[in-house]
């Protein structure tokens, strides 16, 4: 066995776009909180940018005792060759046990080049963490479909146990990385539970300015410019309730969008889509929930006209309520509905609506 | 100039899914096609060789039989068709799957004009790990979630996507893309293509070809080589069937059992 003991500490690289901090990171270090207390480390919070410090103290209030913080204007939009270079050069001299990143189209990029690089092992878009084995048994417990109590496993185990799913969510697989360091892995967002925030902790968090350096022969990607999208993107992830449209709105799509945003707004929430409306061009694709869309865990979640493909309940089964509407009395997506109505969609959302109406007239 | 396409064999994980009765899933059960995202990688260095007459050269990695989705391959207008195939390779994870995919590159090479491209991710795998990391073994800049690609020369101007936008990037050859759906409609095999992809052969790159390339450390290849490791796989217990409310006033009985719950 090698000799792990310099690798100490959880980091976590808290992507930022336009100055900003994603909604992930606070995820990812709350969890890495959650994690240091069964390890007993600490967590670090790794922040590359241009001006980026006062914003990285906030991390601080979500469980960070320090965070790292390189600025550069060569840092301020991210390029695979600049931010790959400096986090590495920073994992090389410190050392963690563990680097977490959020599993965004960027940290996706960038994960598996300084995997290669730091020569370790990288798991992909993980959805549960856990060190202690007994923890770890738990989850098994309440997610997966073993015998628990036949499973062997050794307790003092102190590996990273990273639970992610594959086979477009029809299995799923525990990953760990024993022979090399650090342990990293790409966590979905939205998954994980962000803290509540402590503004005594964010001011206690130290800042660390290490020395790097990055310089334009390292860049081999230009970057001519950065668009945002048209259309200001729905946000799925942070919404409380999620109406979210498929095919079954085919025979009038225009009326069955309003339909749903009626109801998403007499629900106070957002109106989202299967991948089947958003390659018919319906929607656009930031509504699209699903193994490859968002994964979103909102109080309450509607689907009409959605079948219940896997690759599409791999992105919402875990929401605290599910309410199907589909004409179809054995569409798979009432298998993980906790009410279900068949029906048409077009006279089912109307009707609910004017009850919802009436209720609300009477309370 | 070359364009040498990364293109794996998968599972149909969205069509019929098979499992043990241990509750394992039935690979050899399941029907196998070719990874979607890499349709799209070769369509796109299709389009170079009609704009510019380039080789196109696809390698795959995997078993034997992987063998007649090459020359599907060739049937749709690939040049050169190599299988990477060894026992030594099995159940690589990520890291190992690149470097042996980066040797196999190599052996075919990169010159100052080429493209490697890959596809964002595989079905079954799922992980888009694997052409980022051939890009850093192979010393390559990358571009990955390529929606729009266009050259000029020896320079390409890459639309790469987020999830809030994109972002115009410029990178010279040779360079490494990966692809996904948005990119290009992927084409068909065409009469020709089928009669003459039976006349090509089938290159293997085996364990010995490749266990000299600088790239190959020989023991972070395979199940026992790879960094990461299964530790236990398992499938998702099923959600109980909820409540079905039936008859006209379904929809009043909703409303009533959320006012109920405070949900409206
Ligand atoms: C690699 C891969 C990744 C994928 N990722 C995703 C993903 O992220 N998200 C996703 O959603 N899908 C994803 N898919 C696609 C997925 O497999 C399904 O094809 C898709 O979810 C189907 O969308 P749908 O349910 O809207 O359409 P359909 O499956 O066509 O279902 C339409 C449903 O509407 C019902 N219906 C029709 N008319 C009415 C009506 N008037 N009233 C009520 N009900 C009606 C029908 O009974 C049917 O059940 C992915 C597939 C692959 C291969
Ligand atoms: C349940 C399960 C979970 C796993 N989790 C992880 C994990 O977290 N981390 C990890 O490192 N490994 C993991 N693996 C191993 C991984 O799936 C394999 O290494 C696989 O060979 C490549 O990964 P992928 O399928 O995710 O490919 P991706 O990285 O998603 O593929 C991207 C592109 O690379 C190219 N490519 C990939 N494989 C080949 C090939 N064989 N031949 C030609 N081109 C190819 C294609 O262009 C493809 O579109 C897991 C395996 C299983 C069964």
């Amino acid at each position: 066995m090698t000799d792990f003991s310099e690798y100490k500490g959880i980091w976590v690289f808290c992507e930022q776009r336009n100055g900003e901090l994603m909604p992930t990171d606070f995820e990812l270090v709350s969890e890495a909180a959650r994690l240091a207390k069964e390890i007993g480390c600490k967590v670090t919070g790794v922040v590359l940018g241009n001006g980026m410090e006062t914003a990285a103290k906030e991390l601080g209030g979500y469980g960070a005792d320090e965070v790292i913080v390189c600025d550069d204007p060569l840092l301020e939009v991210y390029t695979t060759d600049a931010y790959t270079k400096v986090l590495c050069d920073l994992v090389n001299e410190y050392k963690p046990e563990a680097l977490l990143m959020g599993a965004t189209n960027i940290g996706r990029d960038l994960g598996p080049r300084c995997a290669a690089r730091l020569h370790t092992g990288l798991t992909a878009d993980a959805t549960h963490l856990d060190v202690d084995t007994k923890e770890y048994i738990e989850f098994l417990r309440s997610s997966s479909t073993l015998d628990v109590d036949t499973v062997k496993l050794d307790e003092d185990d102190r590996n990273l146990k990273m639970t992610r799913p594959a086979f477009g969510g029809h299995m799923m697989a525990t990953i760990i990385c024993p022979r090399f360091r650090p342990q990293m892995s790409t966590v979905r967002p939205g998954v994980m539970k962000k803290a509540e925030f402590d503004q005594a902790k964010a001011d206690a968090c130290q800042v660390i300015r290490p020395a790097f350096s990055i310089s334009k022969e390292d860049i081999h990607v230009e970057v001519l410019s950065v668009e945002k999208a048209a259309k200001k993107m729905v946000d799925l992830i942070g919404a409380n309730v999620v109406v979210s449209v498929g095919r079954g709105i085919s025979k009038n799509v225009k009326e069955g969008i309003a339909l749903a945003e009626k109801l998403a707004d007499a629900m106070g929430g957002v109106v989202g889509a299967s991948r089947a409306v958003v390659d018919a061009g319906w929607m656009s694709s930031d509504h699209q929930v699903g193994q490859t869309g968002k994964t979103v865990h909102p109080k309450i979640y509607v689907a009409l006209g959605i079948s219940g493909a896997i690759q599409h309940t791999a992105g919402m089964q875990d929401s605290e309520l599910i309410i199907a509407v589909n004409k179809n009395e054995s569409a798979p997506i009432f298998g993980v509905a906790d009410y279900g109505i068949v029906g048409d969609l077009f006279k089912v959302v109307p009707d609910l609506l004017k009850a919802m109406e009436a209720e609300r007239a009477v309370r | 100039m070359k364009a040498i396409v990364c293109v794996k064999q998968v599972p149909d994980t969205a069509g019929k899914v098979a499992y043990k009765p241990d509750g394992t899933l039935d690979r050899a059960a399941m029907e196998v096609v070719t990874n979607p995202d890499d349709l799209n990688a070769l369509e796109a260095a299709l389009q170079l060789k009609d704009e510019a007459g380039c080789e196109v050269v696809v390698i795959s990695m995997g078993p034997a039989p992987a063998e007649g989705m090459l020359r599907e391959l060739l049937a749709r207008g690939a040049d050169r068709a190599i299988l990477v195939s060894g026992r030594e390779f099995g159940g690589s994870d990520t890291f190992a799957t690149s470097q042996i995919l980066a040797a196999a590159v190599n052996r075919v090479g990169v010159g100052p004009d080429d493209i490697v491209f890959c596809g964002r991710q595989a079905i079954d795998g799922d992980t888009a790990q694997v052409g980022p990391q051939i890009a850093e073994k192979l010393h390559l800049p990358q571009v990955s979630y390529a929606a729009e690609i266009k050259k000029d020369g020896n320079q390409l101007t890459v639309k790469r996507m987020l999830e809030d936008g994109f972002m115009m990037l410029r990178v010279d050859t040779p360079c490494l893309i990966t692809c996904i759906k948005e990119l290009n409609q992927p084409r068909y095999m065409n009469v020709r293509g089928i009669f003459e992809c039976f006349d090509k052969e089938i290159e293997v790159f085996d364990y010995e070809a490749l266990k000299d390339d600088p790239l190959i450390e020989t023991d972070t290849i395979g199940l026992k080589g790879s960094p990461t490791n299964v530790f236990k796989a398992f499938t998702p217990p099923q959600k109980g069937a909820g409540a079905m409310l039936n008859g006209d006033d379904a929809a009043a009985k909703l409303a009533s059992i959320l006012a109920e719950k405070h949900l409206i």
